[in-house]
């Protein structure tokens, strides 16, 4: 028997433009826990994806259990004992949680669904791993923690031996990831194999046994996690020094640019609202931040001062106008942007070219559109292609790509260099580094100070405490859909902040 | 940039369009050919090459040119029928109530002509805004109420069709169920041929529909790609909560597509109709088929406006070629089964497309595994252009 679970070796494979895995490999041991790191369009997905099926390798091998095997789509992957849990979920929206966990190994009795004992396994499971979900609601109706969670239940329902996790403390809570941290750890004590693709060091270094690092879709190393430091790691994957701290002077406020007075915002899944009362303000020149815990009524107030939902009560006004009914374009005009919490739902049209998406906000003013309402593709090309060497936006086939084929983190670096560049009076930016890596955060960061020092309003709603503590001069916790504190970073701790943000505390604002 | 990276003729979008849309044409011809040989095998040949030579069924040339005519005069409603199918397509809306559209176009136009005695380019405003104002409601219900446009579509084709049959039975000749020739009901309805006919041996038919209808395909084309319209509606299309987040009318634009596609499936039937080279017959219990054959000439066409003018003339071409076949070997109805299978044949272009693709791919991994230092190096200089 060979010592490990599953081999990949020297893995190649392209994709139009990109030489995305150049000769990798990495070999999982029974019972560890393997991290994969690496920035964005590092590759690490598409090996992922390898593995599980949904690419061919355009050169190597995978071994299983030291035996040579072809992997042919994920049904393949399946029979092997291998699992995946993806960044971009894959689930049927419009089925409920337990089909979704079911779906493809569904029991019948003479050709008909028989849910009761799946639905007893699925609860038992959920129990056993804290993994809460509502069986019975419609995935399209819970929330991405929620999402998740049905994954990895997913996963567990199948009896998997080798579980890939893509990400999957991304969108978590604090409590949530440490929770996962139990898990994995539990999962591995019991034997199986666990791969899991991170860009978060700490969580590496608490979770993991080893971690192979790639750069550019090249191999730069495997390091035994007891022997590493997170500076080792990091200065692996970027090839050069990341500052963690972001790096700021104090704000100086100036006049009120958002003003929000008893603000509510109807739920789309039960009757209360999700957001009630809510009554603040964000200043030009001042970073203010939305913490919480995921599904405490962000969405939703997000939708609501950006006019995607209508408002069930309260006023909004922006640079002193009353935009309170008005259309998401016209307080887009007004100087609002949006960087969305869901970049493939709202930011992008993933089926149009790059230079399309760029002006997605713009299409439509004199300088890309003629009085007869003819494109101007010229200065379309043009200005993206000028946003993209800006904003250092990576892809195959520069304006030409069609977004879809992107990584993650250049998607979401095309939606920031968009809403940032349309120069507006207030920012909003939802979870701006969902997903992405260290020097892309350190990037995004980079930008919404800058803004702010700009004079610009900036509105930021996190559920990573590190960004909530370093980025913003001002934070306001959220919970239940109700403003229930307001800090200054230097003066709160990270446990008097979880304390607010899971009810346990609150102020009178 | 590698944009400008030479591809093989193979690999281009165009070459492999048109080569599935053959392919389909091939295997329906094939199999049209089988049908015939199974009903009546001395005649399947001959059968065959009349639907194949439509109006070069006749020796001399002066009569071949003029039913060349005819086939173009049906040939315009038809590609306008294609149009509208393509332009809801590419919004990602499947306009089967094209047929409805074109139902309510035919009725209106010739109900003006008729009853009010209204020139033809009354007649023809009225058709398409009869046609858009039909593809509203379906857009509509789709914007506000989700109803799916193609269930509402086809509803929408059985209303519009009985009505329309009601409203002309008060303008048809009294002793058939046809509608009254426009040439002695109302001579100012019949589209101006601006000397056209003079072309094709004086074929009356033929009119400046034709012209008009390639430059309508011309006008969808630059719409789709050059306007700020037809970023904005592709955009819904393609992702409805994305247009939303980016400002755009979502809920209008669903409606305004719809109603586009209705106004040229309802100029369309205004097309035919206002030649002069059918009567409507008020007895009829079956949706025209304009808008469906539409439907195939839209992917035979590689669902581009200007494929779309080849495709629509192939499709009219075999239907009309489908009267020609000897009447004394097959049953009447042969015709219209041979026409119904190659048409069949030619709304599968996209699959065959999809399976070239697949093919090209897979001859290609090989290929690299055959060879990986050429592979490598091109993978390599692409990368660096990046």
């Amino acid at each position: 028997m060979s010592e490990y679970a599953v081999e990949l070796l020297g893995i190649t494979k392209r994709f139009p433009g990109i030489l995305a895995n150049d000769n990798i490999t990495v070999q999982l041991r029974k019972g560890e826990i393997h991290a994969l790191l690496g920035e964005n369009g590092a590759g690490k997905s598409t090996l992922m994806s390898i593995l599980f099926g949904m690419y061919q390798p355009d050169g190597g091998e995978i071994h299983k259990d030291g035996k040579k095997v072809e992997i042919r789509d994920p049904n393949d992957a399946n029979d092997l004992g291998i699992g995946m849990v993806h960044q971009h979920f894959k689930l049927v929206e419009c089925f409920s949680v337990l089909d979704n966990i079911i779906l493809g190994i569904e029991p019948t009795r003479n050709g008909l669904l028989k849910k009761d004992d799946a639905r007893k396994r699925v609860l038992e499971l959920s129990e056993r791993y804290r993994l809460q979900v509502d069986p019975d609601a419609l995935v399209e109706d819970i929330t991405v923690g929620m999402q998740q969670r049905t994954e990895i239940l997913k996963m567990l329902y199948r009896d998997n031996e080798i579980l890939i996790f893509d990400e999957p403390t991304a969108v978590l809570t604090v409590q949530e990831i440490a929770e996962l941290m139990q898990i994995m750890k539990g999962l591995a004590a019991e034997g199986k194999s666990i791969l899991f693709i991170s860009h978060k060091l700490n969580e590496i270094m608490e979770v993991a046994d080893r971690c192979t690092i790639l750069r550019k879709g090249k191999y730069v190393g495997t390091v035994d996690i007891a022997d590493a430091t997170p500076e080792k790691l990091s200065a692996m994957m970027v090839g050069r020094d990341v500052s963690f701290k972001v790096d700021k002077q104090p704000a100086k406020p100036g006049k009120v640019i958002l003003d929000v007075k008893g603000m509510s915002v109807a739920s789309g899944r039960h009757k209360k609202n999700a957001v009630s009362g809510a009554t603040f303000q964000v200043r030009s020149g001042e970073i203010v931040c939305i913490a919480g815990i995921d599904g405490n009524g962000q969405t939703e107030l997000v939708y609501g001062l950006s006019g995607l939902e209508p408002l069930a009560g309260g006023t909004i006004s922006l640079s002193g106008k009353d935009v309170t009914n008005e259309t998401v374009r016209r307080r887009s005009v007004l100087g609002m942007s949006h960087i969305p919490e869901d970049r493939h739902k709202h930011g992008l049209v993933l089926d149009y070219t790059l230079e399309d998406n760029m002006v997605l906000q713009r299409y439509f003013e004199p300088q890309f559109t003629d009085q007869f309402g003819m494109l101007k593709r010229r200065e379309i090309h043009d200005y993206a292609q000028r946003l993209i060497d800006r904003y250092d936006v990576r892809s195959g086939q520069g304006c030409e790509t069609v977004v879809r084929a992107m990584s993650g983190g250049n998607q979401q670096k095309a939606i920031i260099a968009r809403e940032i560049d349309k120069d507006p009076d207030f920012l909003i930016a939802v979870q701006p580094t969902r997903g992405v890596d260290v020097g892309a955060i350190e990037f995004i960061h980079k930008q919404l100070v800058e803004q702010r020092d700009a004079g610009k309003a900036v509105l930021l709603v996190s559920l990573e405490l590190d960004e909530v503590m370093d980025v913003p001069d001002r934070i306001l916790v959220m919970y239940e859909g109700e403003i229930v504190g307001e800090f200054k970073p230097e003066d709160v701790t990270v446990e008097e902040l979880g304390l607010y943000m899971t009810g346990a505390k609150r102020q009178e604002v | 940039m590698n944009t400008n990276e030479k591809k093989s003729l193979f690999e281009r979008e165009g070459f492999q369009s048109l080569a599935a849309s053959l392919i389909c044409i091939l295997l329906g011809l094939l199999v049209g050919f089988l049908v015939l040989l199974c009903i009546n095998p001395a005649g399947a040949g001959t059968a065959m090459v009349s639907i194949l030579k439509n109006f070069l069924y006749f020796p001399r040339p002066a009569i071949a040119l003029e039913y060349f005519g005819s086939t173009l005069v049906k040939t315009a409603p038809l590609l306008l029928c294609t149009l509208s199918i393509l332009f809801a397509y590419k919004v990602g809306l499947f306009n089967i109530g094209a047929s409805g559209q074109y139902t309510v176009g035919a009725g209106l136009a010739l109900y003006l002509a008729l009853a009010f005695r209204m020139p033809w380019f009354v007649c023809l405003i009225a058709a398409m805004i009869g046609g858009a104002l039909l593809g509203a409601l379906a857009g509509a219900l789709k914007a506000y109420l989700n109803v799916n446009e193609v269930i509402a579509g086809i509803m929408l084709n059985w209303i519009s069709l009985y009505s329309v049959n009601m409203l002309l039975t008060n303008v048809k000749e009294s002793s058939t169920t046809y509608t009254s020739p426009l040439r002695t009901g109302n001579p100012g309805a019949l589209i101006p041929s601006l000397g056209l006919h003079h072309l094709f041996s004086e074929n009356r038919y033929v009119t400046i529909a034709i012209p008009l209808a390639v430059l309508i395909a011309a006008a969808v084309w630059v719409v789709m790609e050059k306007t700020r319209l037809g970023y904005e509606l592709k955009a819904t299309g393609l992702s409805r909560n994305a247009a939303k987040y980016a400002g755009m009318r979502e809920k209008r634009n669903i409606i305004l597509t719809m109603a586009i596609a209705g106004c040229l499936s309802g100029l369309g039937a205004a097309f035919l109709y206002l030649s002069g080279i059918e009567q409507w017959s008020c007895a009829q219990t079956a949706v025209p088929a304009m808008g469906f054959n539409g439907i195939a000439a839209a992917f035979l066409g590689g669902l581009h406006p200007i494929g779309s003018v080849f495709s629509s003339f192939f499709i009219q071409h075999i239907t009309s070629g489908g009267s020609y076949v000897d009447k004394m070997v097959y049953c009447s109805q042969i015709s219209d089964l041979i026409s119904s299978i190659i048409i069949y044949f030619c709304s599968f272009t996209l699959f065959i497309k999809h399976c070239m693709k697949q093919y090209r791919q897979k001859r290609k991994a090989s290929a690299g595994a055959a060879k990986p230092p050429k592979q490598a190096a091109a993978a390599a200089s692409g990368k660096g252009g990046n």
